[in-house]
C-alpha cells in the first residue's frame, strides 16, 4: 500500500499522467462534440490513427510541427465528413459506419505509411514537440514538473477544454449543436439546417480526434508504430458517457483514467514477480468499467443521439 | 374596400405518390382574424401548413405573404416572412431551458456570445404582454403540457411572427387549459396578428374563430363566417355525409368481471399508479378520462400483461390475473386494443394473416402438434375475419403497413374480438381515425357490451366518454377517482379533476378524494 502512496508523491507520476491524458482529452472532446450533435462517431479509433500517421508523416517529409498538427486535423475532418455523409445525409447505422470508418482509416494509414516508407526496418524518427518550462511556475515542487514542464500540445489540450465548454454552452452555434442532439425537429423549425450543423460538428469533432492521435507520434513519442493508438479511441467513447457529455467532467474522467494508467506502469515495476504484469495492464480498464457503472446510471443521454433526421418526412 | 390579405394560398396542390394531400387549395387570411381550418384526420390540414412553413414543397400553386410570393420549401423564408408555427407535436428540446429553446436561431450562428440579458428582457416583456406565464430558466422537461405550449407560442412571437399557426393546439390540454389558450389567442389578435387555428373539434372552432374553412380530402369544400354557421352544417361539410355516432342503450350490468383493488406501482412519478380501485361488470363500459401521461398507460400495461411489478390485486372473473404473462391473459378472455396501433398493435412489416393469428398461434384451429402452423388454415380464418370486420385490403397476404389507420384498427378489432373476450381493454381506440371508422369501432364496442363483455375505455376525448360509457373515472397523477355514472359529473368538473383537483360535491363514501392512498385498504 505504501508503494502506491510513494508513487502518488513522485513528480514523475504526475508528469506521466498529464502526458497520457493529452490525447485522451482531444479524443474525448472530439467524440463529445459529435455526440452532442446527435452522432455517435465510432470512427474515432481509426481517425486517431490517421492523425498519428499523417501529422508524423508531414513532419518526416520536411514540414514543421504546427503545420503537421494542422494537417492531421484536416485529415481527421475529411474522415469526419465521410462519416457524416453516411450517417447524417444517408441516415445509415452510426454503429456500423463508425466501425467501418475505423477499419478503413487505420488500414489506410498503415498502407500509406508502408507505401511512402517501403524500406524502413526500424521506424524512422522525427524531432517531436519539446517540453517548455514555464518560468517561475515550473520551479514549484511536484506541480512544477507535472504541469508546467510539458509540451505545447499538452498546454493546448488543457486550454481546449474551457474553449469547447464556452462554445457549446455560451454561443449560438453551440446551442444549435446541442439542440441538434436533443431534438433536430426543433432546430429545423427554427430555420436552421440540421444536416449542416451535424456535418460541421462531426467534422470538427473528428479534427480534434486526429490531433489527439497526432499528439502520440509528435509529442509523446517520435515515431509511428502499427497499433499505436491501442484502444485509446474506445476509451474516449466511454469517457464521454462517464462525463455525461460535459467537457469539464470529460477532463476529470480523462485524468482519472490517465492516473490509473500511470500507476499501472509504476506498479508493474514495483510489484515485481508477485503479480503478473497483465493484471496491472488490465487495471485501468476494470476501473473505468466500474466508474462507468456508477456514473452512467444517472446520465442524461442527448435524446436524439443515434436518431437520424430526415427532412420533410412525416413525423 | 377591405384591406389586402396578410396571407393568401393560390391553387396549392401537393401529392404524395398517388395520394393528393392538397388539391388546388385557395384561402385568404386577414389581419387580426382567427381563421379556423376544419377537417377530419387525413383531410390535409397539417400538410397544407407544412407547405406554408417550408417543411414540404407544393407541387403547384403559390403562397403570398403581404402580396409577395413566399419562397417554397424554406423554413427560414417562412420565419423571415413573419410566420410562426406551433406544431401538434411540440418541437422543444427537453434537456434545455425555456430561454435556450426560444432563442435558438434568433442570433447569428457565428457571433461569439449570446446576448442573454437582451433576450431575457425581450422575453419578459412578451410574457407580461400576452399573459403567457412561464419561467425562462426552467428545463422544458419539468414543464406541464400547457406550459410547453406557451413556450411554443412564445417561440413564434419572439421571432416577431405576424401570422401564427396552431396545429391541433387543444389535443393535449384539459378543458380549462384550452379556455386559457383561447383567451391568449384573443389578446394576440387584438395586437393585430392573424391566426390559423387547426382542429377537428367543432365546439372549439365555433368558440374561437372568426371564419371557418372546411377541408375534405385535401380540397376546400366551404368557407363560412363563424357567426352564421351551425354545428350540424359544419359536421356535414367536414365528413361529406351524415354520420351518426352510435349511442348507448340501457342494459342492466351483470356479474363482476374485473376487480382492481389497491393497485400501486413503485415510484412517485405522474405515470406511477397510487392505490387504484376499479370494478367492471358485464354489459358495462367504464371510461377513464385524463390527460395523457397520468398513469393510464401503466394501468393498460398491467391489464395487458406487459407489466408485473405492481402491488395490489387484479382479479378477472374471480381468478387472479396472471400478471406479466400476455399469452395467459389473452387466453383467459382479455381482448386488447393498444394505444399505439403502429408500435404495439401490429407488426407493420408482416402480412395481415400473420398479424391476425399473432395472439393465438397455438390454437388448435391453426396449429398442429403444438408448433406447426398451417398456413392454409390460418389464411382461411383470416379471410373470414377480414370479411366479418370489413378490413379493406387485397387479401390475407397483403402487407399490414399498407393499411390505412382505420383498416389497421379494424384488423386489431378482428383479432381482439374474434374469440369473444369477457373483458376488453380499449386504449384510445378511435384516435386518429376518420368519422366513418370511429362510428364502426364504437359500434363494435357496443356490440361486445350487448353480448356481455366488460369494457374499459381509456380516452382523452371527453365527448367520446360522455356518449359511450356507463360510468367514468378520472385519472390524474397516477390516482384514479371513483367511477360515477356518466352524467353525474359535468365536463367542467371532469376537466378540473384531470388537472389534479380533488373530486368535490359527490359523496361516494371513502372515495370522495382522488383515490388518495389514505383511503386505501
Amino acid at each position: 500500500m505504501s508503494d502506491f502512496v510513494d508513487i502518488l508523491l513522485t513528480a514523475g507520476f504526475w508528469a506521466a499522467t498529464i502526458r497520457i491524458v493529452s490525447p485522451l482529452i482531444f479524443g474525448t472532446l472530439g467524440e463529445l462534440i459529435c455526440e452532442r450533435a446527435g452522432v455517435l462517431n465510432l470512427g474515432i479509433e481509426g481517425i486517431m490513427t490517421v492523425g498519428a500517421m499523417s501529422g508524423w508523416m508531414w513532419v518526416y517529409q520536411g514540414g514543421d510541427l504546427w503545420t503537421g498538427v494542422l494537417f492531421a486535423a484536416c485529415m481527421g475532418a475529411v474522415f469526419g465528413l465521410l462519416h457524416a455523409v453516411f450517417t447524417v445525409h444517408l441516415c445509415l447505422s452510426q454503429h456500423v459506419t463508425g466501425i467501418g470508418i475505423t477499419l478503413f482509416a487505420s488500414s489506410l494509414s498503415y498502407f500509406v505509411y508502408r507505401m511512402l516508407l517501403p524500406d524502413a526496418t526500424t521506424p524512422p524518427k522525427i524531432v517531436p514537440f519539446q517540453p517548455i518550462a514555464v518560468p517561475w511556475l515550473s520551479d514549484l515542487p511536484i506541480i512544477g514538473e507535472a504541469l508546467f514542464t510539458q509540451s505545447a500540445l499538452t498546454y493546448l489540450a488543457l486550454l481546449v477544454v474551457p474553449m469547447v465548454w464556452y462554445v457549446l454552452f455560451r454561443t449560438p452555434v453551440g446551442l444549435a449543436v446541442r439542440m441538434s442532439g436533443e431534438n433536430p425537429v426543433a432546430v429545423e423549425a427554427q430555420g436552421i439546417n440540421v444536416l449542416a450543423v451535424r456535418t460541421g460538428a462531426v467534422m470538427v469533432g473528428s479534427a480534434f480526434m486526429a490531433v489527439g492521435g497526432a499528439f502520440i507520434t509528435m509529442s509523446w513519442f517520435d515515431a509511428f508504430y502499427f497499433g499505436m493508438v491501442n484502444g485509446r479511441g474506445w476509451i474516449c467513447v466511454a469517457l464521454v458517457i462517464f462525463a455525461s457529455w460535459r467537457p469539464g467532467r470529460a477532463l476529470l474522467g480523462a485524468l482519472l483514467f490517465a492516473g490509473l494508467e500511470a500507476i499501472q506502469v509504476r506498479a508493474q515495476q514495483s510489484a515485481g514477480a508477485f503479480i503478473p504484469y497483465q493484471f496491472f495492464l488490465m487495471l485501468p480498464y476494470v476501473m473505468s468499467i466500474l466508474a462507468m457503472i456508477v456514473m452512467a446510471r444517472k446520465t442524461k443521454y442527448p435524446q436524439a443521439l443515434l436518431v437520424p433526421f430526415r427532412r420533410g418526412e412525416r413525423v | 374596400m377591405s384591406k389586402p390579405p396578410v396571407l393568401e394560398f393560390r391553387g396549392v396542390t401537393k401529392r404524395f405518390g398517388t395520394l393528393t394531400a392538397n388539391d388546388n387549395v385557395s384561402l385568404t387570411l386577414q389581419q387580426g382574424e382567427v381563421l379556423a381550418l376544419l377537417g377530419e384526420n387525413g383531410a390535409g390540414k397539417t400538410t397544407l401548413m407544412n407547405i406554408l412553413f417550408g417543411h414540404y414543397q407544393a407541387d403547384e400553386g403559390d403562397i403570398l405573404v403581404d402580396g409577395d410570393v413566399l419562397a417554397s420549401g424554406s423554413t427560414q423564408a417562412a420565419i423571415n416572412a413573419g410566420i410562426g408555427m406551433v406544431h401538434q407535436h411540440f418541437t422543444l428540446a427537453d434537456n434545455l431551458t425555456v430561454l435556450e429553446n426560444i432563442t435558438l436561431g434568433t442570433e447569428s450562428l457565428w457571433s461569439w456570445r449570446q446576448d442573454q440579458a437582451g433576450s431575457r428582457r425581450k422575453l419578459a416583456a412578451m410574457i407580461s404582454d400576452y399573459g403567457l406565464v412561464v419561467d425562462p430558466d426552467a428545463m422544458v422537461s419539468d414543464l406541464s403540457v400547457g406550459e410547453r405550449q406557451r413556450v411554443e407560442i412564445l417561440k413564434a412571437l419572439y421571432r416577431d411572427a405576424r401570422i401564427l399557426i396552431l396545429d391541433e393546439p387543444t389535443a393535449v390540454l384539459t378543458p380549462q387549459e384550452s379556455e386559457r389558450l383561447f383567451a391568449t389567442l384573443q389578446s394576440i389578435t387584438a395586437k393585430g396578428l392573424a391566426i390559423i387555428f387547426i382542429s377537428h373539434k367543432l365546439h372549439e372552432i365555433l368558440a374561437v374563430s372568426n371564419r371557418i374553412a372546411v377541408l375534405r380530402r385535401g380540397a376546400i369544400v366551404g368557407t363560412l363566417e363563424t357567426a352564421s354557421s351551425k354545428r350540424e352544417q359544419l359536421a356535414q361539410l367536414m365528413v361529406g355525409r351524415t354520420v351518426t355516432r352510435p349511442k348507448l342503450s340501457a342494459i342492466e350490468p351483470g356479474e363482476l368481471v374485473l376487480d382492481i383493488s389497491n393497485v400501486s406501482t413503485a415510484g412517485t412519478g405522474a405515470t406511477e399508479l397510487k392505490a387504484i380501485d376499479l370494478t367492471l361488470h358485464q354489459h358495462e363500459i367504464v371510461g377513464i378520462a385524463g390527460v395523457a401521461g397520468n398513469g393510464q398507460g401503466t394501468l393498460a400495461d398491467i391489464l395487458s400483461g406487459l407489466r408485473k411489478d405492481f402491488s395490489g390485486n387484479v382479479q378477472l372473473n374471480g381468478q387472479m390475473l396472471d400478471a406479466g404473462n400476455p399469452r395467459a391473459i389473452v387466453a383467459s378472455g382479455v381482448g386488447r386494443i393498444p394505444e399505439d396501433r403502429h408500435a404495439r398493435g401490429v407488426v407493420a412489416a408482416m402480412d395481415i394473416w400473420e398479424n391476425l393469428i399473432s395472439e393465438d398461434i397455438r390454437s388448435d384451429e391453426i396449429c398442429s402438434a403444438g408448433f406447426i402452423i398451417s398456413g392454409s388454415r390460418a389464411r382461411a380464418r383470416a379471410e373470414k375475419q377480414i370479411e366479418e370486420f370489413d378490413v379493406r385490403c387485397k387479401g390475407p397476404d397483403a402487407e399490414t403497413k399498407l393499411l390505412s389507420g382505420g383498416n389497421m384498427q379494424k384488423l386489431i378489432l378482428a383479432r381482439a374480438l374474434s374469440n369473444t373476450p369477457s373483458f376488453i381493454l380499449a386504449n384510445q381506440p378511435v384516435r386518429g381515425l376518420d368519422e366513418g371508422a370511429i362510428a364502426y369501432v364504437q359500434e363494435q364496442l357496443l356490440e361486445a357490451r350487448k353480448r356481455g363483455a366488460a369494457i374499459l375505455l381509456i380516452s382523452e376525448d371527453l365527448d367520446e366518454l360522455m356518449t359511450l360509457t356507463d360510468r367514468i373515472a378520472v385519472m390524474s397523477h397516477g390516482m384514479l377517482s371513483s367511477a360515477l355514472p356518466t352524467g353525474e359529473r359535468s365536463i367542467g368538473e371532469i376537466g378540473l379533476m384531470m388537472a389534479g383537483h380533488a373530486d368535490q360535491g359527490h359523496g361516494d363514501q371513502g372515495h370522495a378524494n382522488m383515490g388518495s392512498p389514505a383511503n386505501g385498504h
